[in-house]
């Protein structure tokens, strides 16, 4: 379905300030895959995310999606198809506009015409969904976004953008700007959406517990490259101790002093 | 002298309207208006003199401070000006053209020509007492423009507009160039300050180069006395309702201090000076009134 072909980034190119962020990445993800992907603070992990959504344009290789090259089409083209949740709950939603407001605009991705969508067939639309939420937010649809919480808004982001239907989504931690009751909400119903939608995903996320427990392959991210990679029986088997020692062997150093193990964002 | 403030606050709302689109719903500060409001007085005042048709005339001044809005955000999206310079920039262009419009002078008279206003004084006279004709003829005049601004922005692509100057990586994730709603949104301004532009001409009896100047400090004082009136809504129609009518009592502090000023030896000349201070005055009262929400909530928090 995506996939990268060769793709490296380098930041600052021929200053003092050169960074090489990704170098000569190859990935291949196909339709239906859940990938989760850890690796040490810098490893680049968002900017290959930032790459294949397109708020960056690789300064080498190529992105294809479905065999179409998109390498460099803008962002908001791509968002079209590509779905994408950040680390800040407040980037999915407009904090100034109310609830339902917000919902019709994320309810369709493309240009926007001057049409009035907002009726009560779509009221009633919207509310029948944020029950899944379970959050008793279908009560509170005149409310500005700004009165809730951010747990709620990273939960609102999920599913609007369930509903938009993406061909893939990229969730960069979103879970770890929020308490540990909340995170563990989001976390599970992103699971729940991506099994019941059969949704294509990939998952950057810190804690190592969360990327064995979820989706069907593991990537290890380290200074720019895909270190490590495992899928199906073999993600299966692995446990944080496994993954540990193999960052060890393959670095010869250590994984951030461990202590993201501890964490339990 | 009632009617005259409310004239003058209503006539200089439609300005206000657009100033609160760029400001307020794009989080775009556009100073092309004080070049576009003079273009719109420009555009009508030769229209009248030509002899063209006054709706008509009224269209093409709308139209031109659209295309004045649209050069600007141009310049912003395609350049990457910042959108304070890229209005600069258009504004400064603005004050050739308009010597230009205006037949290479700086100031002409239409005092004794037809113009719309004329006409509905003339037709209605007799039946509404005098004072009143223009005073209700401006009420449907802003009514009329307020409601289609607000039905615009509660359609789909008004929402995402709304949505814009808060949050612009959510307009983006949702496929929609936010370049193309700013050039969108702040041609809709600075055509309706145009228009507001049209309306003053005839109202004044003349337009002229230096119409403008100073036009974004009334505007934006407006709209924050506005702001003023309630607390934070989310409903457009309060929110345009209270620009206009921050614009009528911002009109109604200009008067006084333009006929009462002299009480305190106030001249003409200090009324620039007296509205930048309202400015800041309304600043360190919106910054108190935060600070105040702020500590409020911690105080409801603990
Ligand atoms: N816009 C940018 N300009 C210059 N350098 C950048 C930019 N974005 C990221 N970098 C650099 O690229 C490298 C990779 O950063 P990136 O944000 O992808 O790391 P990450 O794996 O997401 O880390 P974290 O776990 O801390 O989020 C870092 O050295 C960072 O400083
Ligand atoms: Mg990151």
């Amino acid at each position: 379905m995506i996939a990268l072909k060769n793709v490296s980034i380098v930041f600052n190119q021929g200053t003092v300030n050169e960074n090489q962020a990704l170098s000569n990445i190859n990935l291949s993800v196909k339709e239906g895959d859940f990938v989760t992907i850890i690796g040490s603070n810098g490893a680049g992990k968002s900017t290959l995310f930032n790459m294949i959504a397109g708020s960056f344009v690789p300064t080498q290789g190529s992105i294809l999606l479905n065999d179409r090259d998109i390498t460099r089409e803008p962002e908001y083209k791509r968002a079209r198809y590509i779905g994408r949740i950040f680390q800040n709950p407040l980037l999915g939603t407009a904090s100034n506009m109310s609830l339902e407001d917000n919902m019709m605009i994320t309810y369709k991705k493309g240009f926007k015409w001057l049409k009035r969508s907002l009726n009560n067939r779509m009221r009633d639309f919207f509310r029948s969904e944020l029950v899944h939420l379970n959050m008793g937010l279908e009560n509170r649809m005149k409310e500005n976004l700004a009165m809730f919480s951010g747990g709620q808004r990273q939960a609102l982001t999920l599913l609007m953008m369930v509903l938009s239907k993406p061909a893939l989504i990229l969730l960069d931690e979103h879970t770890a700007a929020l308490d540990p009751k909340n995170a563990q909400i989001v976390l599970e119903l992103t699971n729940k959406f991506i099994k019941e939608f059969n949704l294509t995903a990939m998952m950057i996320t810190h804690n190592m517990n969360h990327a064995i427990e979820f989706g069907n392959r593991l990537l290890m991210m380290d200074k720019g490259e895909i270190i490590f990679e495992a899928e199906g029986e073999a993600k299966k088997e692995l446990t944080v101790e496994k993954l540990i020692a193999k960052f060890h062997d393959l670095r010869h150093k250590n994984f951030e002093d461990d202590k993201t193990l501890l964490s339990d964002e | 002298m009632i009617e005259g403030i409310l004239v003058e606050g209503l006539i200089y709302g439609i300005m206000v309207l657009g100033v609160f689109i760029t400001f307020r719903v794009l989080d775009f500060p556009d100073l092309t208006v004080d070049g576009s409001f003079p273009l719109g007085a420009a555009l009508m005042a030769q229209c009248i003199l030509m002899g063209t048709n006054l709706w008509l005339g009224l269209l093409i001044a709308f139209i031109g401070g659209v295309i004045a809005g649209v050069v600007t955000a141009l310049i912003h999206n395609h350049l990457k000006v910042p959108n304070l310079l890229a209005g600069i920039l258009t504004m400064t262009m603005l004050y050739s053209i308009n010597i230009r419009v205006l037949g290479n002078r700086a100031n002409v008279p239409i005092l004794n020509q037809e113009t719309i206003l004329s006409q509905v004084s003339d037709r209605f006279s007799g039946l509404i007492p005098d004072e009143y004709i223009l005073l209700l003829f401006f009420i449907i005049v802003a009514i009329v423009i307020k409601v289609l601004i607000d039905l615009f922005f509660r359609t789909d692509l008004g929402l995402t507009m709304g949505a814009m100057g808060n949050n612009e990586q959510m307009v983006i994730s949702q496929g929609v160039n936010p370049k193309t709603l700013k050039t969108i949104g702040v041609g809709l301004s600075n055509g309706l300050v145009a228009l507001s532009g049209a309306f003053a001409a005839q109202y004044l009896g003349f337009a002229d180069v230096g119409l403008g100047q100073g036009i974004i400090i009334s505007g934006l004082a407006s709209v924050m006395i506005g702001e003023f009136l309630v607390m934070k809504s989310n409903r457009i129609g309060v929110l345009t309702f209270c620009a206009l009518m921050g614009s009528i009592i911002f009109h109604a502090v200009v008067y006084l201090g333009r006929y009462y000023g002299y009480v305190i030896k106030m001249t003409p000349n200090d009324l620039n000076l007296i509205k930048g201070i309202l400015i800041i005055i309304l600043l360190v009262l919106t910054q108190s009134r935060k600070l105040k929400k702020v500590a409020l909530k911690a105080m409801v928090d603990k």
